[in-house]
């Protein structure tokens, strides 16, 4: 079967232009799998399933260029297609959903999982197909007790109606899909630890290659995606390819969650199109800073990416235009620097998540990371010594990219190295002063 | 540091499988036929122990092994990788305190002060009474509402120092819930 021209078309449905949240209404609960249907929820992978081969999904989200959520930004699409497939390919495949949200400052999938849980199922229903995946795990922040519950009810209303399980939708299809809660730990969201995990080991990253689409959970052919990746399968097999990319302002298709936290008016979260401006979300949406404040920076997309600053107000968010400006739009959620907080107290809050969440695998990070944060510390308290911003410019160098196991050691540097970059004065003003001027 | 080793080789070999109840036990098999290998189940069968009896003991450990086919060791290497296992006994409600850096922003030095304050114990520590333990958590991810606790299974945001005492009242002390 070749891929068809036109997207599985539905008829009566008007395209939404917010796919991830048209159907939550706060403060109501999650959408009901009655409601999901009633909107025209399950049709893109019914039709899917009985229209598409598994290849022309893939080509369909190539085609649609979705990147992933998840922070990194791989073309979703390419990312399947390296699946192996056919009748030799080794059984069984597995589908993964990333639901392990725990960067600091990240709170955009809770949303979603607790909003309208079908959306998902729906999504690796779909993921599942392309891949010829037979079992799904949802790997879920342990401390998402709501998120749990609705899962577990959602995957037993799915399961009644024969969404799950054998010959979905009247298909040769068949798949399972389960919830497994995180014992807790940061590394779980890189994929491969990830994996570890869910295999029920400590989760220390794997070396690459293999890759996990050649040799991942047990062995076998996996596919690690982040939840609200999953989510935007079902409105592009739904709506198409033009749809997707149209809701963007920029070549980076669809929407994307934003958030705000910090000091700001009006903390929140939105699904608005990938481009908006960092002006925009934080200014026009959050309100800006509390009465009183000024603001001096902003992380963009969870802990570890870099700052960007007030200049950079008219910024386009999305993955290459925020990577140009020195920065990554990551998860897109945003922490506000205003300007009564310390940068320096911030970095060092920072590098104390990172430092405990370290894996212990690889020596820089192990090490490197317990060091940065005891020097932030010192600095913080007064007690910082002349030479301490070398030595924390030499561990932003030597736990950078390509020097560590994994991500994990060079993401907590970014926030580290652009704030000596902008805010060089304040650390030498804590040193200079022997204490924090920010506390009084 | 003989004596140490000694004593160390003496605890274990002293440390006899827990008995599981059948409902703990049936929930733990459950967990295995759900994975290719059942040792996979391990994570979760540490998670359903400390739901049913509060904590992970050693006796605990060597009983998981025992199920999942695993050694004690293989299953505590496991066990203390991860933050949410607790080793070591706990209240009967556990408040995690959000200590990332939105909850850090918008006052976690001061929510951190107050609850150690009013529960007379550090951050790691349980109140003589048995009824709380204090722990600092990674990032709840409910930032837009800042500083977030957990106490037990129900997240709590937006909460200030001012409003501890009342929420500390509505989780019970072990005693009062068994009257």
């Amino acid at each position: 079967m070749s891929a068809p021209l036109a997207p599985a078309a539905s008829g009566t449905f008007e395209p939404p232009d917010r796919p991830l949240t048209a159907k939550i209404k706060p403060g109501q609960g999650p959408v009901s799998i009655d409601d999901y249907e009633k909107a025209g929820g399950y049709q893109a992978a019914r039709k899917a399933l009985s229209e598409m081969a598994p290849a022309a999904v893939t080509q369909f989200v190539k085609d649609a260029n979705l990147r992933g959520r998840g922070g990194a930004g791989f073309p979703t699409g390419v990312k399947w297609s390296l699946v192996p497939m056919g009748p030799e390919a080794a059984r069984p495949k597995y589908l993964v959903v990333n639901a392990d949200e725990m960067e600091p400052g990240t709170f955009k999938d809770r949303l979603l999982l607790e909003g309208d849980p079908h959306l998902l199922i729906e999504g690796v229903i779909l993921a599942a197909y392309a891949i010829e995946a037979s079992i799904s795990y949802i790997f879920l922040r342990g401390e998402y007790t709501d998120a749990e519950r609705i899962l577990r009810r959602a995957l037993a209303e799915a399961r009644a109606k024969g969404y799950l399980g054998k010959g979905i939708f009247g298909s040769g299809f068949d798949l399972e899909l389960h919830l497994h809660a995180s014992g807790g730990r940061y590394i779980c969201g890189e994929e491969t630890a990830l994996l570890n995990a869910l295999e029920g080991k400590r989760a220390t990253p794997r070396a690459k290659p293999p890759f996990p689409q050649i040799s991942g959970l047990f062995g076998k052919p996996t596919i690690v995606n982040n939840v609200e990746t999953l989510c935007n399968l079902p409105g592009i097999l739904h709506y198409g390819i033009d749809w997707f990319k149209g809701l963007s302002r920029t070549p980076n298709g669809g929407t994307k969650m934003f958030g705000v936290s910090g000091k700001v008016k009006r903390p929140g979260l939105w699904e608005l199109p990938m481009g908006v401006t960092l002006g925009e979300v934080l200014l026009e949406l959050a309100g800006g800073p509390k009465e009183g404040l000024g603001w001096r920076g902003v992380i963009p997309g969870g802990a570890s990416t870099d700052f960007l600053l007030p200049e950079h107000v008219e910024l386009q968010l999305d993955f290459d235009t925020v990577g140009k400006a020195g920065s990554r739009m990551g998860t897109g959620t945003m922490i506000l620097l205003d300007d009564q907080t310390c940068p320096v107290g911030m970095v060092h809050n920072l590098m104390q998540f990172f430092a405990q969440e370290s894996c212990g695998w690889c020596t820089p990070c192990r090490e490197g990371l317990p060091w940065a944060r005891d020097v932030l510390g010192a600095i913080e308290a007064g007690q910082g010594l002349a030479k301490d911003l070398d030595r924390l410019q030499k561990q932003v160098k030597f736990l950078g990219p390509g020097l560590t196991f994994c991500a994990l050691a060079p993401g907590a540097m970014s926030p580290l190295g652009s704030a000596l970059k902008y805010f060089r004065d304040d650390f030498e003003q804590h040193l200079r002063e022997k204490r924090c001027p920010f506390r009084h | 540091m003989t004596v140490l080793t000694k004593n160390l080789v003496l605890t274990k070999n002293l440390v006899l499988p827990e008995n599981f109840s059948d409902a703990l036990r049936h929930e733990i098999e459950h967990e295995a036929g759900l994975y290719e290998r059942p040792q996979a189940a391990c994570i979760d069968a540490l998670l359903i122990v400390q739901r049913h009896l509060g904590w992970v003991s050693d006796s605990s450990i060597a009983e998981i092994g025992r199920l999942l086919d695993m050694s004690a060791d293989a299953v505590d290497s496991v066990a203390t990788f991860y933050n949410g296992i607790y080793r070591r006994p706990v209240g009967r409600h556990v408040i995690r305190l959000c200590s990332s850096i939105s909850c850090w922003v918008c006052g976690y030095d001061q929510l951190r002060d107050s609850l150690s304050q009013k529960l007379g114990v550090p951050l790691g520590g349980t109140t003589a009474d048995r009824r709380f333990t204090l722990l600092p958590i990674q990032c709840l991810g409910a930032c837009d509402h800042a500083p977030t606790l957990m106490i037990g299974d129900d997240l709590h945001h937006d909460v200030t120092p001012e409003q501890v005492d009342e929420l500390l009242a509505r989780y019970p002390a072990p005693a009062e819930e068994r009257s």
